[in-house]
């Protein structure tokens, strides 16, 4: 037997005993995740992280003190029962951690890889707060991980749909939030109709968060799981022009939109330089990248991308980490990340910014490209940067970063990909009479998410700006138990 | 969803048409919108496609191109009956149609075929319609009767003078603008070398001028931005904020680099497409 398993044995017995203290829990050592050897994994794109062993999972489970007040349950934005999953965890019973999950979750394996969880339900956790180390908090993103991960070895269970209502909706997007929406209003009886423009749903899974991150196979579980419940799938369909949201309720019988397009239209600087050849955006690289697979290109896959040397990737979120990491497996030889404020301030979860800098990323923090420039063909051939300095905090409450004169220098690059973020994509605003936006071109909803017209609901990233996979999907769940309530008086 | 190709046939050496099933882009298609067709697997490249023409009663749109790479020269090698893996769209804005008096309708190869629909709407609104419509030589000229047919004027060039008349279509078209009464509006489809140029002509005259650019494109919805050209010193997107715009504030210069971004990938897609096509005897 290894150490391990005698560890948890003994564990197991005093808990059995009703001896187990939160002394004994808080010697447990954290149980770190098994990754793919950073310079191996620079020459594939197979995922990084491996997931728990049930020896870990359980020793890790065994360290939450299931607290009263569940302040980690205070921090998730779709109410997961944390504490009772994981106590499920401690004692084995990985199905049951599982049913528990689902209750609030429809997609455990995506939201246990891809949550930021160190500024949602870790943050708080008690543990965490008694080591004064939210790296040391309960690991409740790869514990759910762990019992999604099991679950998907057996056949999974389709959820049961009530009978037919006769009411028909439509769900405009096929991300995470549409993917929620259509189980949930599905799951009513309704018949439901999800309208993707890619030839592929899944929606920033496929697209943009690549396959080392989150495996594409998962998210095709979770499509087949939609169509076996009886959603429609429509993909090359962009509601807007292949037909209006208008169209689909006078015309087409809908009782009912759900609009969850995503921030669909990339931020650039607007600086000198960016319409060379070689400068990307971060959805760009990543589509042509993960949902086309440039990495095969002409092996199978006729999308092609840049075969770069040396790449400057500007921003500091996930989405910058994502880039930075594909054009390593990509082949580049030197990836920078410039970031113009400091580490603390950068966006990007903890883990990814480790890996990264595992797989050889360079980061270039408190500086900024001031220009790009080209060489006589106009492809990239060095960016100009400025050095940064922190000032007085922002609205944001980070500490705003200041140019310091004179500090210009270049970097050596062929590519340049921008990842500050998206704007909303202002199809669907153009294209519908009567929906209220934003100044920014953000839909207007209510704590309902719905919109100024009848029958109209939002949310994810057209609503909010950018943000994250989980609060599309929490967005998803108020948006589907309002369609599901208002078809009842409809 | 796939769509079947009804007809298909080929206007020049490299220039092909057909036209493809596919009933609601028919319905919601106006003149100037584009398509992005996949052929086959989920791994097809997306071709950005203007379309020239539809079809209401048979659900039809005709799309027009030119064997460039590995994907226009796969399009080129389907048959009628076969299957074309996705289409999506109609895409972008359409054209502004208005009338407005007299309009010069400028295309150069395989940009007369966006230009056609055009053309089309244009007459039908009330415009008198001038056509230029030109090619390098006779062989690669198309759409010639269709473009008799809708317009009140035509003017047919080549390059070397193999048919029409021998000159570049900026010549005859700085001659309209010299008239006595010059044109109220020039719309430009073509090479962007050529859109440059006519949009230098007619800046001239001051005789606004509409073009519409067909730059790489990924997605063709705004999400990726790869279409992105300076106009009027902003970036646009083609794909939501065009294809059509003021000629006068295009940077085509900055375009004609970026459209050249994938030059030596391509090139080897297609000669290896090539290779292969030769020894499964496609090339028969």
């Amino acid at each position: 037997m290894t150490d391990e398993k005698e560890i948890l044995n003994e564990l197991l017995e005093k808990q059995k005993a009703a001896a187990l203290k939160p002394k004994d829990r808080y010697e447990v050592p954290p149980q770190l995740m098994p990754t793919q050897d950073a310079v191996e994994r620079r020459n594939n794109v197979s995922e990084v992280a491996l997931g728990y062993t049930e020896t870990q999972a359980r020793l890790e489970a065994l360290r939450c003190l299931q607290c009263k007040n569940a302040p980690c349950m205070k921090g998730c934005p779709v109410k997961i029962r944390i504490g009772d999953f994981i106590a499920e965890i401690a004692n084995g019973n990985f199905d049951k951690a599982l049913d528990i999950i689902r209750q609030n979750s429809l997609l455990p394996a995506v939201c246990g890889r891809v949550c930021p969880q160190e500024v949602q339900c870790q943050q708080t956790c008690t543990v965490g707060k008694k080591f004064k180390d939210v790296d040391k908090a309960v690991s409740i993103g790869r514990l759910e991980r762990f019992v999604a991960d099991y679950g998907r070895k057996k056949t999974s269970k389709t959820p049961q749909v009530a009978p037919d209502t006769g009411k028909k909706v439509a769900v405009v997007g096929a991300g995470p939030g549409g993917i929620v929406v259509a189980t949930d209003v599905r799951r009513a009886g309704h018949d439901v109709t999800l309208f993707e423009a890619f030839h592929k749903p899944g929606g920033v899974m496929v697209y943009g968060i690549p396959e080392f991150r989150l495996p594409k196979a998962i998210v095709a579980e979770e499509i087949d799981q939609l169509e076996k419940m009886g959603v429609k799938i429509i993909c090359n369909f962009i509601v807007g022009r292949t037909r209006t949201i208008e169209q689909l309720m006078t015309e087409d019988g809908f009782d009912a939109v759900y609009i969850g397009v995503g921030a669909g239209l990339p931020m650039f600087m607007n600086i000198e330089g960016e319409h060379l050849v070689g400068v990307y955006s971060a959805n760009e690289y990543l589509t042509r990248a993960n949902l086309m697979k440039a990495y095969d290109f002409g092996k199978g896959a006729d999308t092609p991308i840049a075969m770069s040397k040396n790449v400057a990737v500007i921003g500091g979120g996930n989405v910058a980490m994502d880039s930075a990491r594909t054009a390593v497996r990509l082949g580049a030889e030197n990836v920078y990340l410039v970031y113009r404020r400091s580490e603390k301030e950068m966006p990007a979860r903890v883990e990814e910014v480790h890996h990264a800098k595992e797989e050889g990323v360079e980061f270039h923090i408190l500086q900024n490209p001031k220009r790009i420039l080209g060489d006589d063909d106009s492809n990239v051939r060095a960016i100009e940067c400025l050095k940064y300095e922190l000032g007085q905090p922002d609205d944001s409450g980070r500490r705003r970063p200041v140019p310091i004169k004179g500090s210009e220098f270049e970097i050596e690059v062929d590519t340049v990909i921008i990842a500050i973020g998206n704007g909303a994509n202002p199809l669907i605003g153009q294209t519908t009479p009567g929906l209220e936006m934003n100044k920014w071109g953000n839909i207007i909803v209510d704590e309902k998410c719905k919109t100024s017209i009848a029958g109209v609901y939002a949310g994810g990233d057209i609503v909010l700006g950018a943000a994250t996979v989980i609060l599309a999907m929490g967005q998803g769940r108020n948006a589907a138990a309002a369609i599901n309530e208002y078809l009842k008086t409809e | 969803m796939a769509h079947k190709i009804v007809s298909k046939q080929q206007l020049s050496a490299d220039v092909f048409t057909a036209d493809i099933e596919a009933e609601l882009i028919v319905q919601a298609a106006h003149p100037g919108q584009f398509v992005i067709i996949c052929l086959k697997s989920q791994y097809s490249e997306r071709i950005p496609l203007t379309i020239a023409g539809t079809d209401k009663d048979k659900g039809t749109i005709r799309l027009i191109w030119q064997r460039v790479g590995k994907s226009t020269a796969e399009l080129a090698d389907l048959k009628s009956g076969d299957q074309i893996g996705s289409i999506l769209g109609p895409l972008g804005k359409p054209t502004h149609v208005e009338k407005v008096g007299t309009v010069v309708c400028v295309g150069g190869g395989i940009g007369n075929a966006p230009l056609l629909p055009i053309a089309k709407a244009m007459k039908q609104i009330g415009n008198k319609v001038i056509s230029v419509i030109g090619a390098r030589n006779k062989e690669l000229l198309i759409l010639e009767d269709d473009f008799a047919a809708t317009s009140d004027e035509l003017i047919v060039l080549t390059d070397d003078g193999s048919y029409g008349r021998k000159a570049l279509v900026t010549e005859p078209l700085k001659q309209l603008c010299q008239a006595e009464k010059k044109p109220d509006l020039a719309i430009a489809i073509g090479p962007t070398i050529m859109m440059k140029f006519c949009c230098e002509v007619t800046r001239e005259f001051e005789v606004p001028t509409f073009v519409s650019l067909n730059t790489i494109m990924v997605d063709g919805t705004g999400m990726c931005g790869g279409c992105r050209v300076e106009v009027g010193g902003e970036t646009k997107f083609v794909c939501v904020d065009g294809p059509e715009f003021d000629g006068h504030k295009v940077n085509f210069d900055l375009m004609m680099k970026r459209m050249s971004a994938y030059k030596d990938q391509e090139e080897k897609a297609l000669k290896q497409y090539q290779k292969h096509r030769c020894k499964i005897g496609l090339d028969k």
